[in-house]
């Protein structure tokens, strides 16, 4: 039964099946494209089986489970600190941004707070994590459209948040820097004027891209009317973050509950869009990033004094209860629903991420999408594997 | 050919087999100076970073060390391939470039072949890559390659049109379809009564000149017009399935036609060959100077270097058009374009003459 | 449990909140079996399982809850192989009653009674609140309605609920596997699906936790944690 040459003939039998599946459905309803799971417009292993009609797409099924780790599962064995190095990992251009709403769960299980300084630098640090992340999807968008050229700029730019995140945190993706009732350490010296360099850069990148993306009439030929959403079904289908304001819902947790964070303390704006299409999401990020450099720079300003760290015992145990908090975060609502019982680990940690929700949307927006559109949706939609396979 | 105008008693055989060098060394060489200097270097620093700087002084070597590693590469046939056709393929392709060489001039004399109807032929087997491509779609028995195919027989077939248009203003113009007789007209001209620089036809012909530059990138499948490509989304279009020595055949071919393209577009609207006819007054000589044999295969190589940065300029700064959009930006506005600029062309033809 | 986790003001009088929980009271009628309420920070409220599904057009049409949060599911069996953390070290930091496998079925806010529950969250925008929906799943069929035709959003959540659990939610179209490949076997997020690495090389204890700033200063000065009373 086990034997090489069975297995091999099963192999061959199985892959045989497949191909006149393939065929068949090939005959009957056009062809069946198989995006992915190594594309380079997936940015990982997301897989897409779309059937076309020529070059339209019929009907369009994600599949994903490629970059499957099981956190929800892992984090039930580890305790409440050990957790944040695993999630660091859900989203992995913005890692820092993870840490925040699961920390911040914790903390109002054990109904503790952390110190404003620590509230401060925890939101700096979020929004140069959402600066990393959005700056990389800037530049994406013109690859995925075929202009080259953007992405090495964001690459280039990105290298300025980068090296301040490193010089903060010591790690430059995995900070892993948030602890429950503060963070890790206080920041260095000079960081405060370097970071405000590095934000001047991050600006001239912007008008950069307004020029070279934005103004460009084939980018606005390829994305405007391309990927409706209308507000309505971006809601059910829980969409959120920029891909939700740019349908013109105008919803912010940074805005409307800044629970933890520092955000209500600094002036800034929620920008919206009413086309809902590729162009808008685009559009809305792009201004999104602009205005998370005027958060930080505002805040750099006007870092309290103060400890960096509330009075947490040294063997956190979180008492029995169940939280859920949320944070905007680059690709979205990220939320951690965290069950206590009383132990060192949780019971259960559901941890709600932004693109698995973003993404979900997809077989019903590529339905009728012509191949090129797909990639363009697709890249407007932004999505990273990690956030979404978890 | 230059040498063979030197020796003009050579037998036939020897004749042939000194063309069939210089016609690889005319393709190839530019192929080699221009992805060096373009796609390795200015590339590079346009996107702000260094490029290849390993393989000799500045990376200079690079481009042989990437041939040497894709000759060392297996050559994958996929399981369902058509084996003949898809190995046929990127010879297809690149015997188009090579036919394309054979018209242009160099020189008084140092012409491959000195054709009557040069831009007709040129034309001509521009097409025959089309093929090529088609075949190396098809035959690759993938769904990317086939797609990538299809969407370049479409361009192709598309762009052939206003290329072959924006042409017939010089044809016009020139009175010839002879590239040689091209290239004299436009030494010959004056504009305005003012002869020292000639009269190459972009000035009279900027639209012309604009159409063909637009139609050479559809044909190159270069950004914006590289649908057939589009490695975000077919990953290499009907090359995906290639490796080895044939996918570094469809590299040259790809680089290599840019550069004849750009003799081409040299030749019909830069004046070609010649150096402006008040250098001839200044060094004392006629426009078929002998020495023009030597001098002029440099001339070509600058103008076809400027235009050949236009061409990586817009392929490394442009996004690239749906392949609806470019088929309605051929048939809609090119083409239109193009007869517009025939009629105007001949009714100031008859109007001045 | 209810009282768990008390606020630091406990005189918070979250009127929104509560006039939100009168509201679906007087609405759900008897569909409503629980309800919590942290003042200021959130709402939990609990549905017989067979309401399960027409909740979800109740609170979308009725309550204008129209953002969909997420859905998942929670096992409150104890794990049987009893806390991953009950090893030497930490039993000597006195934990020692950790070490013992529990057997009682927990539950969370707003009460339960088997040993599977379905949750939701929802959120409104038109009064920014969010709303924690909890069902138990019925011991025999583990089978409780869709959500899909009010949130469509739904769909992969519950797909993803379905494989981790073994869950069932009817008229789900195609509640196929999400995740996980087609011949797994097991229900991963279950408490006695085993965590294999785990099992082969057990928890070390907590070797790497490091001192806190603040505590370094005044109580590890005499650097032996075992003397460190935890709850401090």
């Amino acid at each position: 039964m086990t034997a090489i040459s069975d297995r091999r003939q099963l192999a061959y039998i199985a892959a045989q099946a497949a191909d006149a599946r393939v065929n068949i459905e090939l005959e009957a309803e056009g062809m069946t494209l198989n995006i992915g799971p190594q594309h380079p417009a997936t940015h990982g292993t997301l897989r897409i089986v779309a059937r076309l009609d020529g070059e339209q797409v019929v009907e369009a099924n994600p599949i994903m489970g490629y970059m499957h780790r099981g956190y929800e599962k892992l984090a039930e064995v580890r305790t409440y600190p050990q957790v944040t190095a695993l999630i660091n990992r859900i989203d992995w251009l913005g890692s820092f941004a993870n840490e925040v709403p699961f920390i911040l769960a914790s903390e109002q299980l054990m109904g503790i707070e952390a110190p404003e300084r620590a509230q401060h630098i925890r939101t700096i640090l979020f929004e140069m994590a959402r600066i990393a992340n959005v700056t990389l999807f800037l530049g994406d968008m013109g690859v995925q459209l075929g202009a080259v050229t953007p992405i090495f700029y964001a690459f280039r730019d990105r290298e300025h948040i980068l090296n301040q995140i490193e010089s903060a945190t010591g790690g430059r993706f995995h900070p892993n820097f948030d602890r429950i009732g503060g963070l890790k350490d206080d920041l260095p010296a000079g960081w405060i004027d370097e970071t405000k360099r590095s934000l001047k850069e991050i600006r001239k990148f912007c008008d950069q891209m307004e020029d070279l993306i934005i103004g460009n009439e084939i980018f606005q030929a390829r994305t405007r009317n391309i990927g409706v959403i209308p507000a309505d079904i971006a809601l059910s289908y829980g969409m959120s973050g920029a891909n939700l304001r740019a349908s013109g819902v105008d919803w912010d947790l940074r805005r409307d509950s800044p629970v933890g964070l520092a955000y209500d303390k600094v002036d800034w704006k929620v920008w919206t869009h009413t086309d809902g299409d590729s162009f808008a999401r685009y559009w809305v990020r792009l201004q999104e990033t602009r205005e998370s450099c005027k958060i930080v720079e505002q805040l750099l300003d006007t870092i309290p004094s103060g400890p960096i760290m509330a009075k947490v015992p040294r063997i956190i145990k979180v008492p029995a209860g169940e939280a859920f908090i949320e944070t905007e975060n680059p690709l979205g609502v990220m939320g951690y629903y965290v069950v206590s019982q009383g132990g060192l680990e949780p019971f259960r940690v559901k941890i709600r991420s932004a693109s698995f929700s973003n993404m979900s949307i997809s077989p019903w927006l590529l339905k009728g999408a012509y191949v090129p559109d797909v990639i363009t949706i697709l890249a407007s939609l932004y999505f990273i594997l990690g956030d979404i396979d978890r | 050919m230059m040498l063979a105008w030197i020796w003009s008693d050579w037998p036939w055989t020897l004749d042939t087999v000194v063309r069939l060098i210089f016609a690889i060394v005319v393709v190839l060489l530019p192929a080699g100076v221009t992805v060096y200097l373009y796609l390795f270097k200015m590339v590079s620093f346009m996107q702000s970073r260094l490029g290849p700087m390993e393989a000799g002084p500045y990376g200079s070597m690079q481009l042989l060390a990437e041939v040497g590693k894709n000759l060392q590469k297996e050559d994958i046939f996929p399981a369902k391939a058509d084996r003949t056709i898809f190995a046929l393929a990127p010879y297809v392709v690149l015997m188009s470039t090579f036919l394309l060489a054979v018209v242009i001039p160099f020189g008084p004399q140092a012409t491959f072949v000195n054709l009557d109807t040069g831009v007709f032929f040129a034309l001509a087997v521009s097409s025959v890559s089309v093929v090529g491509v088609i075949m190396a779609g098809w035959a690759s028995a993938s769904k990317y390659s086939l797609l990538g195919g299809l969407r370049a027989a479409g361009q192709l077939i598309a762009y052939e049109l206003p290329l072959i248009l924006a042409v017939v203003g010089v044809v016009i113009q020139a009175g010839t379809l002879n590239l040689q007789g091209i290239v004299t007209a436009q030494t010959q001209g004056e504009i305005f009564g003012f002869g020292g620089l000639g009269h190459p036809f972009i000035l009279t012909q900027f639209i012309g000149f604009f159409i063909f530059l637009v139609a050479v990138q559809a044909e190159l499948t270069q950004v914006p017009f590289d649908m057939p490509i589009a490695e975000s989304e077919l990953v290499s279009g009907y090359m995906t399935e290639y490796s080895g020595f044939r996918f570094l055949m469809f590299f040259i071919a790809e680089f290599a036609t840019a550069n004849i393209f750009a003799f081409l577009g040299a030749t019909l609207f830069l004046g070609g060959w010649q150096v402006p006819p008040f250098v001839h007054d200044l060094l004392g000589v006629d426009a078929n100077w002998q020495y023009f044999n030597l001098i002029g295969p440099g001339v070509m190589l600058f103008k076809m270097l400027v235009l050949t940065f236009v061409v990586y300029w817009v392929r490394f700064t442009f996004p690239r058009f749906r392949e609806d959009q470019l088929q309605k930006f051929a048939w809609k506005f090119l083409i239109p374009l193009s007869l517009v600029n025939i009629a105007i062309t001949g009714v100031l033809k008859v109007a001045f003459s | 449990m209810a009282d768990a986790t008390e606020t630091e003001e406990p005189v918070v009088v979250d009127e929104a909140r509560s006039a939100l929980l009168e509201a679906i009271t007087a609405d759900l009628g008897d569909a409503l079996v629980g309800s919590h309420l942290l003042p200021g920070k959130d709402l939990w409220i609990r549905v017989s399982s067979e309401s399960w599904g027409s909740t979800a057009s109740y609170l979308r049409s009725k309550q204008q809850f129209r953002f969909f949060n997420f859905l998942s599911a929670i096992d409150w069996l104890p794990s049987p192989f009893g806390r991953s953390h009950g090893s030497s070290v930490d039993v000597a930091l006195g934990n020692e009653d950790e070490a013992e496998v529990e057997t009682t079925l927990g539950s969370g806010y707003a009460g339960g009674e088997t040993r599977f529950q379905v949750l939701a969250r929802v959120h409104s925008l038109t009064t920014n609140m969010g709303i924690t929906v909890k069902a138990d799943f019925p011991e025999d069929s583990l089978s409780v309605g869709t959500w899909i035709n009010d949130y469509p959003g739904a769909n992969w959540h519950e797909r993803e609920a379905a494989e981790m659990f073994g869950v069932h939610f009817a008229g789900h179209p195609n509640l196929t596997a999400l995740y996980l490949p087609s011949a797994f076997e097991g229900h991963p997020l279950r408490k006695d699906f085993p965590l294999l690495s785990r099992m082969v090389k057990p928890w070390p204890g907590i070797v790497d936790v490091e001192a806190m700033p603040e505590i370094e200063q005044s109580a590890t000065a005499d650097s032996s944690a075992s003397t460190e009373n935890p709850e401090s």
